[in-house]
Protein backbone atom coordinates (compact mmCIF):
# COMPACT_ATOMS: atom_id res chain seq x y z
CA UNK A 1 0.00 0.00 0.00
CA UNK A 2 2.47 2.64 -1.14
CA UNK A 3 0.66 4.48 -4.09
CA UNK A 4 1.57 7.30 -2.47
CA UNK A 5 4.79 9.42 -2.34
CA UNK A 6 5.83 8.38 1.74
CA UNK A 7 8.19 11.16 2.79
CA UNK A 8 9.70 9.84 5.74
CA UNK A 9 8.14 10.74 8.90
CA UNK A 10 10.82 13.68 10.26
CA UNK A 11 10.42 15.19 7.11
CA UNK A 12 6.61 16.04 7.03
CA UNK A 13 5.70 19.40 8.08
CA UNK A 14 4.33 19.80 11.58
CA UNK A 15 0.23 20.23 10.93
CA UNK A 16 -1.58 23.15 12.48
CA UNK A 17 -4.57 20.69 13.43
CA UNK A 18 -4.98 17.20 14.03
CA UNK A 19 -8.25 15.77 13.25
CA UNK A 20 -8.28 12.21 14.78
CA UNK A 21 -11.18 9.97 13.14
CA UNK A 22 -9.40 6.43 14.12
CA UNK A 23 -11.54 4.13 14.62
CA UNK A 24 -14.37 5.83 12.00
CA UNK A 25 -15.47 4.33 9.09
CA UNK A 26 -15.36 6.51 5.58
CA UNK A 27 -17.17 9.24 4.94
CA UNK A 28 -16.52 10.44 8.64
CA UNK A 29 -12.89 11.13 8.20
CA UNK A 30 -13.79 13.51 5.22
CA UNK A 31 -16.41 14.91 6.68
CA UNK A 32 -14.57 16.03 9.36
CA UNK A 33 -11.72 17.46 7.27
CA UNK A 34 -14.16 19.20 4.89
CA UNK A 35 -15.87 20.98 8.53
CA UNK A 36 -12.33 22.15 9.90
CA UNK A 37 -9.93 22.32 7.40
CA UNK A 38 -10.99 26.75 7.53
CA UNK A 39 -9.55 26.68 10.70
CA UNK A 40 -5.69 26.32 9.33
CA UNK A 41 -4.39 29.58 7.98
CA UNK A 42 -3.69 29.15 4.35
CA UNK A 43 -0.75 26.88 3.48
CA UNK A 44 -1.26 25.36 6.31
CA UNK A 45 -1.48 21.33 7.05
CA UNK A 46 -4.23 19.32 8.43
CA UNK A 47 -3.14 16.28 9.58
CA UNK A 48 -6.34 13.43 9.35
CA UNK A 49 -6.03 10.37 11.51
CA UNK A 50 -7.57 7.89 9.90
CA UNK A 51 -7.69 3.55 9.76
CA UNK A 52 -10.48 3.13 7.77
CA UNK A 53 -8.91 1.34 4.31
CA UNK A 54 -11.43 3.32 2.46
CA UNK A 55 -9.93 6.89 4.18
CA UNK A 56 -6.26 5.73 2.43
CA UNK A 57 -8.18 6.22 -0.92
CA UNK A 58 -11.03 9.00 0.13
CA UNK A 59 -8.87 11.30 1.86
CA UNK A 60 -6.18 12.13 -1.39
CA UNK A 61 -9.76 11.38 -3.86
CA UNK A 62 -11.07 14.43 -2.15
CA UNK A 63 -8.27 16.40 -2.02
CA UNK A 64 -8.34 16.16 -5.87
CA UNK A 65 -11.93 16.72 -6.13
CA UNK A 66 -11.26 19.81 -3.64
CA UNK A 67 -8.17 21.07 -4.88
CA UNK A 68 -6.87 20.88 -1.57
CA UNK A 69 -3.01 19.47 -2.37
CA UNK A 70 -2.20 16.26 -0.59
CA UNK A 71 1.15 16.46 1.14
CA UNK A 72 1.47 12.83 2.16
CA UNK A 73 0.36 9.66 3.97
CA UNK A 74 2.87 8.14 6.82
CA UNK A 75 1.74 5.44 8.63
CA UNK A 76 1.36 5.21 12.14
CA UNK A 77 3.08 2.92 14.38
CA UNK A 78 -0.82 1.80 15.79
CA UNK A 79 -1.85 1.45 12.49
CA UNK A 80 -3.93 3.43 10.43
CA UNK A 81 -2.38 6.58 8.69
CA UNK A 82 -1.90 10.36 9.40
CA UNK A 83 -2.73 11.89 5.56
CA UNK A 84 -1.45 15.26 5.38
CA UNK A 85 -3.60 17.94 3.51
CA UNK A 86 -2.43 21.79 2.89
CA UNK A 87 -5.46 24.19 2.63
CA UNK A 88 -4.87 25.85 -0.24
CA UNK A 89 -8.10 28.64 -0.78
CA UNK B 1 -39.27 -0.52 -9.19
CA UNK B 2 -37.23 0.30 -11.60
CA UNK B 3 -34.32 -2.11 -12.29
CA UNK B 4 -31.09 -0.20 -12.52
CA UNK B 5 -28.53 -3.18 -11.86
CA UNK B 6 -28.38 -5.38 -15.45
CA UNK B 7 -24.50 -5.47 -14.97
CA UNK B 8 -25.48 -7.77 -11.99
CA UNK B 9 -28.05 -9.51 -13.98
CA UNK B 10 -29.71 -8.35 -17.34
CA UNK B 11 -33.53 -9.66 -16.82
CA UNK B 12 -34.42 -12.76 -18.19
CA UNK B 13 -34.94 -12.04 -22.18
CA UNK B 14 -38.49 -13.04 -23.19
CA UNK B 15 -36.84 -15.54 -26.03
CA UNK B 16 -34.95 -17.24 -23.21
CA UNK B 17 -37.75 -18.09 -20.58
CA UNK B 18 -40.09 -19.43 -24.20
CA UNK B 19 -36.81 -21.65 -24.58
CA UNK B 20 -36.31 -22.61 -20.88
CA UNK B 21 -39.77 -23.59 -20.81
CA UNK B 22 -39.36 -25.46 -23.70
CA UNK B 23 -36.72 -27.42 -22.77
CA UNK B 24 -38.14 -28.27 -19.28
CA UNK B 25 -39.69 -30.62 -21.67
CA UNK B 26 -37.77 -31.18 -24.47
CA UNK B 27 -34.15 -31.34 -23.14
CA UNK B 28 -34.04 -32.54 -19.70
CA UNK B 29 -32.90 -35.96 -20.50
CA UNK B 30 -29.11 -36.51 -20.03
CA UNK B 31 -26.92 -35.87 -22.84
CA UNK B 32 -24.60 -38.52 -22.68
CA UNK B 33 -26.63 -41.02 -23.45
CA UNK B 34 -28.34 -43.54 -26.06
CA UNK B 35 -31.58 -43.00 -25.89
CA UNK B 36 -33.82 -41.05 -27.86
CA UNK B 37 -34.81 -38.40 -25.41
CA UNK B 38 -30.80 -38.20 -24.63
CA UNK B 39 -29.96 -38.04 -27.85
CA UNK B 40 -32.39 -34.75 -28.46
CA UNK B 41 -31.00 -33.34 -25.67
CA UNK B 42 -27.11 -33.53 -27.04
CA UNK B 43 -28.61 -32.31 -30.23
CA UNK B 44 -30.25 -29.31 -28.56
CA UNK B 45 -26.94 -28.52 -26.45
CA UNK B 46 -24.67 -29.26 -29.55
CA UNK B 47 -27.18 -26.57 -31.22
CA UNK B 48 -26.82 -24.12 -28.73
CA UNK B 49 -22.95 -24.19 -28.16
CA UNK B 50 -22.83 -23.41 -32.03
CA UNK B 51 -25.33 -20.78 -31.77
CA UNK B 52 -23.32 -19.33 -28.73
CA UNK B 53 -20.18 -20.35 -31.08
CA UNK B 54 -20.73 -18.19 -33.98
CA UNK B 55 -22.22 -14.87 -31.57
CA UNK B 56 -18.74 -14.92 -29.83
CA UNK B 57 -16.37 -15.71 -32.80
CA UNK B 58 -15.33 -18.61 -32.17
CA UNK B 59 -15.54 -22.62 -33.05
CA UNK B 60 -18.16 -24.70 -31.78
CA UNK B 61 -15.44 -27.53 -30.24
CA UNK B 62 -13.59 -24.22 -28.47
CA UNK B 63 -16.83 -23.72 -26.34
CA UNK B 64 -17.46 -25.58 -23.08
CA UNK B 65 -20.62 -24.43 -20.78
CA UNK B 66 -19.75 -23.81 -17.19
CA UNK B 67 -22.40 -23.30 -13.80
CA UNK B 68 -21.63 -19.72 -14.19
CA UNK B 69 -19.17 -16.97 -15.44
CA UNK B 70 -17.20 -16.92 -12.15
CA UNK B 71 -16.14 -20.87 -12.71
CA UNK B 72 -15.68 -20.00 -16.35
CA UNK B 73 -12.86 -17.27 -15.22
CA UNK B 74 -11.67 -19.88 -12.22
CA UNK B 75 -11.32 -22.73 -14.41
CA UNK B 76 -9.82 -20.57 -17.54
CA UNK B 77 -7.33 -18.80 -15.48
CA UNK B 78 -6.09 -22.01 -13.20
CA UNK B 79 -6.38 -24.65 -16.69
CA UNK B 80 -4.59 -21.85 -18.68
CA UNK B 81 -2.09 -21.60 -16.18
CA UNK B 82 -1.49 -25.49 -15.29
CA UNK B 83 -1.27 -26.32 -19.01
CA UNK B 84 1.58 -23.30 -19.52
CA UNK B 85 3.04 -24.74 -16.37
CA UNK B 86 6.78 -25.39 -17.97
CA UNK B 87 6.57 -22.08 -19.84
CA UNK B 88 6.53 -20.45 -16.22
CA UNK B 89 4.17 -19.37 -13.00
CA UNK B 90 3.98 -16.15 -13.36
CA UNK B 91 0.33 -14.71 -14.05
CA UNK B 92 0.00 -11.19 -15.20
CA UNK B 93 -3.96 -9.46 -14.47
CA UNK B 94 -5.51 -6.08 -14.40
CA UNK B 95 -5.68 -4.21 -11.47
CA UNK B 96 -9.16 -3.59 -11.63
CA UNK B 97 -10.18 -7.39 -13.36
CA UNK B 98 -13.33 -9.00 -11.49
CA UNK B 99 -12.64 -10.37 -7.93
CA UNK B 100 -13.21 -13.96 -9.88
CA UNK B 101 -9.56 -13.73 -11.98
CA UNK B 102 -8.24 -12.17 -8.63
CA UNK B 103 -9.26 -15.15 -6.42
CA UNK B 104 -7.95 -17.36 -8.88
CA UNK B 105 -4.64 -15.90 -8.78
CA UNK B 106 -4.51 -15.70 -5.13
CA UNK B 107 -5.32 -19.61 -5.53
CA UNK B 108 -2.44 -19.76 -7.59
CA UNK B 109 -0.28 -17.91 -5.36
CA UNK B 110 -1.16 -20.20 -2.74
CA UNK B 111 0.53 -23.05 -5.03
CA UNK B 112 3.67 -21.23 -5.33
CA UNK B 113 2.93 -19.07 -8.59
CA UNK B 114 3.23 -15.27 -8.75
CA UNK B 115 0.66 -12.47 -9.81
CA UNK B 116 1.62 -9.51 -10.83
CA UNK B 117 -1.04 -6.69 -11.09
CA UNK B 118 -0.89 -3.65 -13.80
CA UNK B 119 -2.11 -0.63 -12.94
CA UNK B 120 -5.12 1.53 -14.42
CA UNK B 121 -5.76 5.38 -15.14
CA UNK B 122 -7.75 7.60 -13.11
CA UNK B 123 -10.78 6.03 -15.48
CA UNK B 124 -9.76 2.56 -15.04
CA UNK B 125 -7.72 1.86 -18.27
CA UNK B 126 -5.09 -0.61 -17.96
CA UNK B 127 -1.46 0.82 -18.80
CA UNK B 128 -0.61 -0.54 -22.33
CA UNK B 129 2.85 -0.01 -21.81
CA UNK B 130 3.42 -1.39 -18.69
CA UNK B 131 0.60 -4.47 -19.21
CA UNK B 132 3.41 -5.12 -22.58
CA UNK B 133 6.38 -5.00 -20.59
CA UNK B 134 5.14 -7.20 -17.94
CA UNK B 135 4.33 -10.26 -20.36
CA UNK B 136 7.14 -10.02 -21.82
CA UNK B 137 9.08 -11.11 -18.90
CA UNK B 138 10.40 -14.52 -18.65
CA UNK B 139 8.61 -17.04 -17.03
CA UNK B 140 4.54 -15.25 -17.58
CA UNK B 141 2.43 -17.91 -18.17
CA UNK B 142 -0.93 -16.29 -18.85
CA UNK B 143 -2.27 -12.77 -18.92
CA UNK B 144 -5.99 -11.94 -17.96
CA UNK B 145 -7.52 -8.58 -19.18
CA UNK B 146 -11.64 -7.77 -19.01
CA UNK B 147 -12.78 -6.64 -21.95
CA UNK B 148 -15.28 -3.74 -19.86
CA UNK B 149 -14.74 -2.91 -15.97
CA UNK B 150 -18.14 -4.30 -14.59
CA UNK B 151 -18.06 -1.41 -11.79
CA UNK B 152 -17.19 1.48 -14.10
CA UNK B 153 -18.01 0.70 -17.33
CA UNK B 154 -14.72 1.43 -18.58
CA UNK B 155 -13.73 -0.58 -21.72
CA UNK B 156 -9.93 -2.08 -22.24
CA UNK B 157 -7.49 -1.37 -24.87
CA UNK B 158 -7.81 -5.60 -25.19
CA UNK B 159 -6.57 -5.15 -29.08
CA UNK B 160 -3.28 -3.72 -27.78
CA UNK B 161 -2.68 -5.77 -25.15
CA UNK B 162 -3.77 -8.89 -27.24
CA UNK B 163 -0.93 -7.88 -29.93
CA UNK B 164 2.20 -7.49 -26.48
CA UNK B 165 0.77 -10.85 -25.50
CA UNK B 166 1.14 -12.61 -29.22
CA UNK B 167 4.63 -11.42 -28.95
CA UNK B 168 5.33 -12.35 -26.36
CA UNK B 169 3.76 -15.63 -26.86
CA UNK B 170 1.68 -15.14 -23.97
CA UNK B 171 -1.61 -16.54 -23.72
CA UNK B 172 -4.53 -14.01 -23.01
CA UNK B 173 -7.11 -14.65 -20.72
CA UNK B 174 -10.45 -12.18 -22.00
CA UNK B 175 -13.29 -11.82 -19.63
CA UNK B 176 -15.75 -10.56 -21.61
CA UNK B 177 -18.70 -10.59 -19.05
CA UNK B 178 -19.85 -7.09 -19.28
CA UNK B 179 -19.72 -6.60 -23.21
CA UNK B 180 -20.57 -10.13 -24.79
CA UNK B 181 -23.86 -10.21 -26.78
CA UNK B 182 -23.52 -6.20 -26.36
CA UNK B 183 -20.54 -5.75 -28.26
CA UNK B 184 -18.19 -7.39 -30.63
CA UNK B 185 -15.36 -9.63 -29.01
CA UNK B 186 -11.93 -8.04 -29.54
CA UNK B 187 -9.62 -10.23 -31.49
CA UNK B 188 -6.69 -11.89 -30.20
CA UNK B 189 -7.90 -13.93 -27.11
CA UNK B 190 -6.53 -17.46 -26.28
CA UNK B 191 -9.25 -17.90 -23.99
CA UNK B 192 -12.44 -15.99 -23.19
CA UNK B 193 -14.89 -16.28 -19.99
CA UNK B 194 -18.69 -14.83 -20.38
CA UNK B 195 -21.68 -15.24 -18.28
CA UNK B 196 -25.45 -15.55 -19.76
CA UNK B 197 -26.66 -13.84 -16.31
CA UNK B 198 -24.82 -10.98 -18.01
CA UNK B 199 -26.60 -11.54 -21.46
CA UNK B 200 -30.13 -11.62 -20.88
CA UNK B 201 -29.71 -15.91 -19.69
CA UNK B 202 -30.67 -17.62 -16.64
CA UNK B 203 -28.16 -17.77 -13.55
CA UNK B 204 -26.45 -20.80 -13.62
CA UNK B 205 -24.67 -20.79 -16.91
CA UNK B 206 -20.70 -19.68 -18.22
CA UNK B 207 -18.83 -19.81 -21.32
CA UNK B 208 -15.73 -20.85 -21.14
CA UNK B 209 -13.66 -20.61 -24.98
CA UNK B 210 -10.27 -21.85 -25.55
CA UNK B 211 -8.73 -21.50 -28.33
CA UNK B 212 -7.32 -24.22 -30.84
CA UNK B 213 -3.71 -24.64 -30.26
CA UNK B 214 -4.11 -22.93 -26.34
CA UNK B 215 -2.11 -25.44 -24.01
CA UNK B 216 -4.84 -26.05 -21.22
CA UNK B 217 -5.03 -28.56 -18.46
CA UNK B 218 -8.33 -29.08 -16.39
CA UNK B 219 -7.97 -28.03 -12.88
CA UNK B 220 -10.13 -30.45 -11.74
CA UNK B 221 -11.07 -33.96 -11.69
CA UNK B 222 -12.13 -34.51 -15.26
CA UNK B 223 -14.82 -36.87 -16.30
CA UNK B 224 -16.08 -37.47 -20.63
CA UNK B 225 -18.22 -34.14 -20.20
CA UNK B 226 -17.88 -30.52 -21.74
CA UNK B 227 -14.26 -31.81 -23.44
CA UNK B 228 -13.63 -32.84 -19.99
CA UNK B 229 -12.96 -29.01 -18.88
CA UNK B 230 -16.03 -29.14 -16.60
CA UNK B 231 -17.40 -31.96 -14.80
CA UNK B 232 -20.93 -32.79 -14.08
CA UNK B 233 -23.92 -33.37 -16.37
CA UNK B 234 -24.58 -30.56 -17.86
CA UNK B 235 -28.02 -28.16 -17.39
CA UNK B 236 -29.35 -28.58 -20.94
CA UNK B 237 -32.76 -26.44 -20.70
CA UNK B 238 -30.77 -23.46 -18.92
CA UNK B 239 -27.63 -23.78 -21.37
CA UNK B 240 -30.69 -23.64 -24.26
CA UNK B 241 -31.97 -20.95 -22.83
CA UNK B 242 -28.50 -19.13 -22.60
CA UNK B 243 -28.10 -19.77 -25.97
CA UNK B 244 -31.09 -18.11 -27.00
CA UNK B 245 -30.65 -14.93 -24.83
CA UNK B 246 -27.55 -14.24 -26.62
CA UNK B 247 -28.68 -14.88 -29.95
CA UNK B 248 -31.89 -12.31 -29.02
CA UNK B 249 -29.24 -10.04 -27.54
CA UNK B 250 -26.42 -9.94 -30.33
CA UNK B 251 -29.91 -9.72 -32.78
CA UNK B 252 -31.24 -5.89 -31.16
CA UNK B 253 -27.58 -4.77 -29.96
CA UNK B 254 -28.94 -1.63 -31.87
CA UNK B 255 -30.78 -1.25 -28.23
CA UNK B 256 -27.49 -1.06 -26.59
CA UNK B 257 -26.90 2.39 -28.53
CA UNK B 258 -30.31 3.74 -27.13
CA UNK B 259 -29.07 2.61 -23.54
CA UNK B 260 -25.64 4.81 -23.74
CA UNK B 261 -27.34 8.00 -24.98
CA UNK B 262 -29.48 7.51 -22.01
CA UNK B 263 -26.43 6.64 -19.99
CA UNK B 264 -25.01 9.61 -20.96
CA UNK B 265 -28.24 11.43 -19.62
CA UNK B 266 -27.26 10.45 -16.53
CA UNK B 267 -23.27 11.43 -16.88
CA UNK B 268 -24.24 14.72 -18.20
CA UNK B 269 -26.87 15.49 -15.22
CA UNK B 270 -25.82 13.78 -12.61
CA UNK B 271 -22.98 16.65 -11.97
CA UNK B 272 -25.63 19.62 -12.58
CA UNK B 273 -28.21 18.39 -10.30
CA UNK B 274 -26.17 16.71 -6.78
CA UNK B 275 -23.59 18.63 -5.95
CA UNK B 276 -19.86 17.35 -4.30
CA UNK B 277 -20.45 14.46 -7.08
CA UNK B 278 -18.33 12.92 -8.93
CA UNK B 279 -18.89 10.81 -12.21
CA UNK B 280 -16.24 8.01 -12.73
CA UNK B 281 -14.82 6.05 -15.69
CA UNK B 282 -14.37 6.78 -19.56
CA UNK B 283 -16.58 8.86 -20.72
CA UNK B 284 -16.41 7.69 -24.25
CA UNK B 285 -14.79 4.24 -24.36
CA UNK B 286 -17.21 2.39 -22.25
CA UNK B 287 -19.76 -0.46 -22.18
CA UNK B 288 -22.66 0.97 -23.08
CA UNK B 289 -25.12 0.50 -20.10
CA UNK B 290 -22.70 1.13 -17.16
CA UNK B 291 -22.77 4.49 -14.75
CA UNK B 292 -20.88 5.28 -11.87
CA UNK B 293 -20.76 8.05 -9.42
CA UNK B 294 -19.65 8.64 -6.16
CA UNK B 295 -21.55 11.22 -3.74
CA UNK B 296 -18.89 12.72 -1.30
CA UNK B 297 -19.96 12.87 2.33
CA UNK B 298 -22.49 10.11 1.96
CA UNK B 299 -22.27 6.16 2.99
CA UNK B 300 -23.26 4.31 0.31
CA UNK B 301 -25.24 2.01 2.23
CA UNK B 302 -27.64 4.68 3.38
CA UNK B 303 -27.85 6.01 -0.78
CA UNK B 304 -28.73 2.56 -1.99
CA UNK B 305 -31.42 2.20 1.16
CA UNK B 306 -32.51 5.23 0.16
CA UNK B 307 -32.79 4.65 -3.50
CA UNK B 308 -34.63 1.04 -2.80
CA UNK B 309 -37.31 2.93 -0.52
CA UNK B 310 -37.97 5.10 -3.47
CA UNK B 311 -37.91 2.46 -6.01
CA UNK B 312 -34.55 2.65 -7.45
CA UNK B 313 -32.44 -0.91 -7.48
CA UNK B 314 -28.57 -0.07 -7.81
CA UNK B 315 -25.54 -1.50 -6.84
CA UNK B 316 -22.52 -0.44 -5.48
CA UNK B 317 -18.66 -0.62 -4.39
CA UNK B 318 -18.64 1.31 -1.31
CA UNK B 319 -17.46 -1.13 1.10
CA UNK B 320 -20.12 -0.90 3.23
CA UNK B 321 -22.53 -2.31 1.58
CA UNK B 322 -20.41 -5.11 0.34
CA UNK B 323 -19.63 -8.01 2.35
CA UNK B 324 -16.16 -7.19 3.20
CA UNK B 325 -14.77 -4.13 4.97
CA UNK B 326 -12.42 -3.25 2.26
CA UNK B 327 -13.56 -0.90 -0.68
CA UNK B 328 -13.69 -2.23 -3.93
CA UNK B 329 -10.09 -3.00 -5.64
CA UNK B 330 -11.45 -0.91 -8.22
CA UNK B 331 -12.48 2.57 -7.20
CA UNK B 332 -8.93 1.95 -5.01
CA UNK B 333 -7.05 1.10 -8.20
CA UNK B 334 -8.09 4.09 -10.19
CA UNK B 335 -7.71 6.26 -7.19
CA UNK B 336 -11.39 7.54 -6.76
CA UNK B 337 -13.92 8.36 -4.14
CA UNK B 338 -14.74 4.93 -2.62
CA UNK B 339 -17.58 6.12 -0.34
CA UNK B 340 -20.78 6.92 -1.55
CA UNK B 341 -20.77 5.19 -4.54
CA UNK B 342 -23.74 4.33 -6.85
CA UNK B 343 -23.76 2.10 -9.99
CA UNK B 344 -26.37 2.10 -12.07
CA UNK B 345 -26.49 -0.29 -15.28
CA UNK B 346 -29.43 -0.03 -17.43
CA UNK B 347 -31.20 -3.49 -18.98
CA UNK B 348 -33.01 -3.51 -21.86
CA UNK B 349 -36.56 -1.66 -22.74
CA UNK B 350 -35.17 1.07 -20.09
CA UNK B 351 -37.38 4.29 -21.20
CA UNK B 352 -36.17 7.36 -20.90
CA UNK B 353 -39.08 7.93 -18.02
CA UNK B 354 -37.42 5.87 -15.88
CA UNK B 355 -33.97 7.80 -16.08
CA UNK B 356 -35.86 11.46 -15.87
CA UNK B 357 -37.64 9.74 -12.50
CA UNK B 358 -34.08 8.91 -11.20
CA UNK B 359 -32.36 12.30 -12.36
CA UNK B 360 -35.71 13.61 -10.26
CA UNK B 361 -35.30 11.80 -6.97
CA UNK B 362 -31.64 11.30 -6.55
CA UNK B 363 -31.06 14.89 -5.32
CA UNK B 364 -33.50 15.04 -2.49
CA UNK B 365 -32.08 11.68 -1.62
CA UNK B 366 -28.38 13.01 -1.36
CA UNK B 367 -29.60 16.20 0.51
CA UNK B 368 -31.49 14.00 2.75
CA UNK B 369 -28.71 11.72 3.74
CA UNK B 370 -25.97 14.72 4.47
CA UNK B 371 -28.26 16.51 6.30
CA UNK B 372 -28.58 14.02 8.76
CA UNK B 373 -25.01 13.60 8.98
CA UNK B 374 -24.61 16.70 9.41
CA UNK B 375 -23.14 18.28 6.37
CA UNK B 376 -24.20 21.52 5.02
CA UNK B 377 -23.67 21.96 0.92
Amino acid sequence: MSRWQTAPQEEAQTPALTIDALGKKCPIPIIWLAERINEVPLNAIVAVLADDPAAYTDVPAWCRLKSHPHVGTYELPQGGWAIHVRRNY
Amino acid sequence: MVYFDAASAEPLHPQAREALLGALDAGWADPARLYGSARRARMLLEQARAEVAEVLGARPDEIVFTTSGTQAVHLGVLGALAGRRRAGRRLVVGAVEHSAVLHAGEAHEREGGTVETVGVSRTGVVDVEAFAAAVAEPGTALACLQTANHEVGTLQPVAEVAAACREAGVPLLVDAAQTAGRMPIPEGWSVLAASARKWGGPAGVGVLAVRKGTRYRSPLPSDEREGGKVPGAQNVPAILAAAAALRASWAEREEYARLSELVDRIRRTVPRVVPDVEVIGEPVRRAAHIVTFSCLYVEGEALLTELDRAGFAVSSGSSCTASTLRPSHVLEAMGVLTHGNVRVSLPRGTTAADVEAFLAALPEIVRRIRREAGVNT
